[in-house]
């Protein structure tokens, strides 16, 4: 699955470390799914949805 | 500062999950080198017989068990999905590893083609393929799982 946390985190000069703060979750984490290693679970999408103020629909799509 | 303080909190609570399965594993690892010692010690010398003989042969193996138990506990309490199943993943890879060779092993054993190996060494093995699953996992994922 392809997704733009990349490009969302980068427009707000948010490091992977920032980005794994605010999710609560470990910087490895946000590594892997910004290079698409791990897809992450419905919960998890929801709260990086929520965090950009997006729909998960608009944070990833199909391949 | 008061962000400081948020993110010193943030940084406890998610490496404590990690901290408690070091202390689980150094705990079980202390009572396995000790019991195993003592356990030798006054076996290997005639020192005690009938029923603490048991008790002291088992209690090695209860020790490593215990290991076990921390390995678990780190999956259950791990809140970070993506290096629980990265512990997943290398958990599953030492058990196929282990298993595997136990498997082939035994019969290999049991046609008289190689010599006798004490069961207690699958533990070993399966440690070694946790090891190799996290490399594994490394490769992979770019993460071995050890994080938080």
């Amino acid at each position: 699955m392809k997704n733009r946390l990349k490009v969302l985190r980068a427009e707000r000069n948010w490091s992977q470390s920032d980005l794994a703060e605010k999710l609560e979750v470990s910087r490895q984490s946000v590594n892997a799914i910004e290079t698409g290693k791990y897809d992450p679970s419905l919960p998890l999408a929801f709260r990086i949805a929520e965090l950009f103020g997006l729909a998960i629909e608009e944070i990833f799509m199909r391949d | 500062m008061q962000s400081a303080a948020q993110s010193g909190s943030l940084r406890v609570a998610a490496s404590s999950p990690r901290r408690r399965y070091h202390q689980r594993l150094g705990s079980a690892m202390a009572v396995y080198v000790a019991s195993l010692f003592v356990a030798k010690y006054l076996i290997s010398r005639n020192l005690v017989d009938g029923p603490v003989v048991w008790v002291l042969g088992l209690l090695p193996g209860l020790a490593v068990i215990g290991a076990f138990y921390a390995i678990a506990m780190l999956m259950v309490e791990q809140k970070d999905e993506f290096i629980r199943m990265l512990i997943v993943r290398k958990t599953l890879i030492g058990t196929a590893i282990a298993l595997s060779l136990a498997t082939v092993w035994g019969f290999l054993e049991n046609f008289g083609l190689v010599s006798h190996v004490d069961a207690y060494w699958v533990a070993v093995i399966w440690f070694l393929g946790f090891g190799i699953g996290g490399l594994v996992n490394r490769i992979t994922h770019g993460a071995s799982g050890e994080g938080c």
